[in-house]
């Protein structure tokens, strides 16, 4: 190749969040012209990426070079003077205004300095959506009335109002059907022949073969590969890639004899229309149940509903014998079954409280009489299930925000043990817990089961799943293709499995 | 490590990461420093009081009615701060006051005495606090919307009631409990009704399952759900808390005035909701301060009283209140992005 730059070279770029480092050294090279695919498991660390690279984030160590320059990408405006321009998967088009006003905010072409000029910016809307094959959106219409489609097509018209050179595309085409798909497909191609580059990122492997020159792979907030061939690197190579380990986690041994005895969590036809098709499934007390697919796969979507966090369309779930109430969280939680969902903070962290009120919140009942709260029981016993989980610092005071992912993590664990829960649904246990951290969690886990816990655990990570669940149910657009011993499975098979969906062999 | 064998420290009325120095014991060690920054303003302005008008201010007489003015918008903001708390609003508390007042003023009412006034008042209020619960829990209504048509309707009802009309207490023993008389040790009974629903709002808040739920709710009412917590009860509880206090409010509004009418109570709401931020409780929810409520009320209250006795005119008293909330917030955010 010729000595000339990259148009874009980000190296050694890191990024870290209270608690987790979400970048991790990552280099990526785009060239001008070409469609460089960014792909990743979600908490990879490509939306941080991005940002860095649209100028929403600051990276704490590492260096841009623009066409060989080193810069500095202070805010979103700065990215933009450049040339970079993102076009975000959440679009971040004001529904109220027109398209023109859209494409034109922040810079519309005005005249004394302050007056808009409608008329000039609706023709300039107008030549751009030309330019990208849509000539049929009205510039004068209200955003708010067009398709997701074709306000993608606004969001890029927006970009192109700017003097772009690369363009970031997250997820353009998760919302779009597939004629929709083949137009943005083309507009990509179209412009890659003028010398735009794009930064395309996905995870349908089958789009990044059509239109990707290459990929760089990201896990764990690292690039794992940087510049592979999009079109002839083996689909199974670059899944591999995305969900395989970097580190030999240490998995926890499993029990000699399996685990015998009456299941603790029945689950009979349930399914939820759209999301997931009706499936059965028996845990028993000691038993590690795996679900292994990819994003989409209706994994989570599952566990919330046994849970009782969505409303099953079918089907029933039984916990020791009786019959949970459908879409009653309260129900389950009585009956014994404990969450630790995938989006921690979100969904189950008290972010503003103590380690100790974040344990007791789901036993607030054991400590207080008529309402009133014995402290001192409460401490000692959330003090009791934090130790017993090995949770650092080991300060039940400390707020739970300063801790570490994987304590937080434990934290949520301690939660339903100090419950005294029979059933776990663990969504993403890992995510976002620092690698290191991760085979003291698998111990831990590995531990609650052998105590006689019943362990349900979705993970997008297939050697987590092979590694510690005693079965495996493989997933793939919900449907359950396969159920085996994890020790009859390899990573090789199961990924097979959730992308060919081959029937059971 | 050291051993942690005493209760665990109060954190819901604290900043977590202020550093306490370990010389600090007793009250100190469990006061923060908001509550003593607001302690601080007030004895500033006790200060200033007593400069400008020495012999006015700090009369025991003044110093009283000071008190009972505050006991009545304090009662609110107790009930205020467990809404806001719980990541909700409650902009009705004014309006429900005027309508339980005029409501238990009726004449029918007052053929029933004094517990027919107390009675009404109160199942007035829980009666409005009812409906705005049970729109936001089960209607799922915005509170700001529920609360704002709470205000409308119930306000519009108030004057249906009087015809603007003030309504005359003709019951003497409600009337006694204004006079000099029923001070027990020089403090007034609206006063001490004020402490004691201060008091019994600080442990339900720190202390008991009701005041956790509350904020878990505030503070991430998803995580609640997933917690298992009954996320909607709640919510209809605290608004049933709200026009429980509110009803308290009229009752000791009408012991004040004398009478009942359909404007009373006005913009009660924003005085409650600017006492409760700063106080310390977070607008967005998840951390709610009960000492800090009652020190922005008492701070409000002595402004306004500072003001009267200097023959300021309210215009500067309200500029002076727009000044302290700014200050109070720009405090909190600026404690909030160093923790």
């Amino acid at each position: 190749m010729a000595p000339e730059p990259p148009l874009l070279s980000m190296s050694g770029i890191t990024k870290s969040f209270p608690g987790v480092r979400a970048l991790d050294g990552v280099d990526l090279d785009v060239q001008a012209g070409e469609v460089h695919c960014l792909l990743g498991q979600n908490g990879a660390g490509k939306s941080t990426l991005i940002k860095v690279l649209s100028g929403a984030h600051q990276p704490d160590t590492g260096t841009i070079r623009w066409r060989g320059e080193e810069v500095t990408l202070r805010s979103p405006i700065a990215a933009m003077r450049l040339g970079i321009a993102t076009i975000y998967q959440e679009l971040d088009l004001v529904e109220h205004l027109s398209v023109a006003e859209n494409v034109h905010l922040g810079h519309e072409p005005t005249a004394a300095g302050f007056v808009v000029r409608g008329k000039a910016a609706r023709a300039s809307t107008a030549q751009i959506l030309k330019r990208l094959g849509h000539p049929e959106i009205d510039p004068a219409r209200l955003v708010g009335e067009l398709s997701a489609a074709q306000q993608q097509i606004v969001s890029m018209a927006r970009a192109l109002s700017h003097d772009v050179r690369l363009i970031v595309m997250d997820e353009p085409s998760a919302a779009l059907d597939p004629d929709e798909v083949d137009n943005l497909f083309r507009i990509v191609g179209d412009l890659t022949a003028e010398g735009v580059a794009v930064v395309y990122i996905s995870h349908r492997l089958e789009e990044i073969r059509r239109i990707g020159d290459r990929v760089t792979v990201l896990k764990d907030g690292r690039a794992v590969a940087g510049g592979l061939p999009a079109k002839t690197t083996p689909t199974r190579e670059v899944v591999a890639l995305m969900t395989g380990r970097n580190v030999e986690y240490v998995f926890p041994q499993r029990p000699a004899s399996s685990p015998k005895g009456a299941p603790v969590l029945e689950v009979q036809g349930l399914a939820r229309q759209g999301e997931f098709e009706p499936f059965d499934l028996e845990v028993q007390p000691g038993e590690i149940v795996g679900l292994a697919g990819l994003v989409g796969s209706g994994r989570s979507e599952i566990l919330e509903t046994i849970y009782g966090a969505r409303r099953p369309t079918a089907g029933q779930v039984r916990v020791g014998g009786r019959a949970l109430r459908p879409g009653s969280v309260r129900s389950a939680v009585r009956a014994g079954l404990g969450l630790a969902p995938e989006e921690r903070k979100a969904q189950a962290l008290l972010m503003l409280e103590s380690v100790t009120r974040n344990v007791s919140v789901s036993s607030m009942s054991r400590f207080s009489r008529a309402g009133w709260i014995d402290r001192r029981a409460e401490a000692g016993a959330a003090r009791a299930a934090t130790r017993e989980l090995s949770l650092r610092p080991d300060n039940p005071s400390a707020p739970v925000r300063t801790l570490s992912g994987g304590n937080q993590q434990k934290a949520v664990l301690a939660r339903w043990l100090l419950r005294g829960c029979r059933v776990l649904l663990l969504d993403e246990p890992t995510r976002g817990v620092d690698v290191g951290a991760r085979s003291e969690l698998y111990a831990v886990v590995r531990r609650l089961a052998d105590e006689g816990l019943a362990v349900l655990l979705v993970s997008s990570e297939v050697p987590e799943v092979l590694g510690l669940a005693d079965r495996v149910l493989v997933l793939r657009e919900g449907r359950v293709v396969h159920t085996a011993p994890a020790r009859e499975l390899d990573e090789h098979r199961v990924l097979d499995l959730v992308m060919e969906g081959s029937p059971a062999s | 490590m050291t051993q942690h064998a005493s209760p665990p420290r109060d954190n819901t009325d604290k900043v977590p990461s202020v550093g306490q120095p370990p010389s600090w014991r007793g009250l100190f060690a469990r006061v923060d420093v908001r509550t003593l920054s607001l302690l601080g303003v007030l004895a500033a302005l006790v200060l200033i009081g007593g400069i400008t008008k020495p012999d006015e201010f700090l009369d025991t007489r003044n110093l009283q009615l000071v008190l009972t003015q505050a006991s009545v918008i304090g009662v609110v903001t107790v009930g205020m701060t467990f809404v806001i708390t719980s990541g909700g609003i409650d902009l009705s508390v004014g309006a429900i006051v005027a309508l339980s007042s005029v409501w238990a003023t009726t004449v029918a009412t007052q053929e029933y005495g004094f517990a027919g006034i107390l009675f009404t008042a109160v199942l007035v209020g829980v009666g409005c606090g009812l409906v705005n619960g049970l729109l936001i829990a089960y209607g799922g209504m915005v509170p700001f919307i529920a609360t704002l048509a709470m205000l409308a309707s119930a306000r519009g009802l108030a004057l249906q009631i009087t015809d603007g009309k003030t309504q005359i207490v003709t019951i003497s023993s409600v009337l006694d409990l204004g006079e000099r008389d029923a001070y027990v040790l020089g403090v007034p009974p609206l006063v001490i009704v004020f402490a004691i629903v201060t008091v019994i709002g600080w442990l339900i808040l720190n202390r008991t399952t009701f005041g956790r739920r509350t904020v878990a709710v505030g503070g991430n009412a998803e995580a609640a759900r997933l917690a298992g917590i009954d996320v909607r009860r709640q919510r209809l509880y605290l608004y049933l808390l709200s026009g429980l206090c509110c009803g308290v409010a009229a009752f000791l509004l009408i012991i004040l005035s004398g009478s009942g009418q359909n404007t009373n109570g006005n913009l009660y709401e924003l005085d409650a909701i600017a006492a409760a931020i700063i106080g310390g409780t977070l607008l967005s929810g998840g951390r709610g301060t009960i000492t800090g409520s009652v020190l922005g009320v008492l701070i409000f209250t002595t402004i306004t009283n500072i003001f009267a006795l200097n023959n300021l005119q309210s215009d500067v008293q309200q500029i002076a209140k727009g000044a302290i909330i700014v200050a109070a917030v720009l405090v909190q955010r600026r404690t909030a992005s160093t923790t």
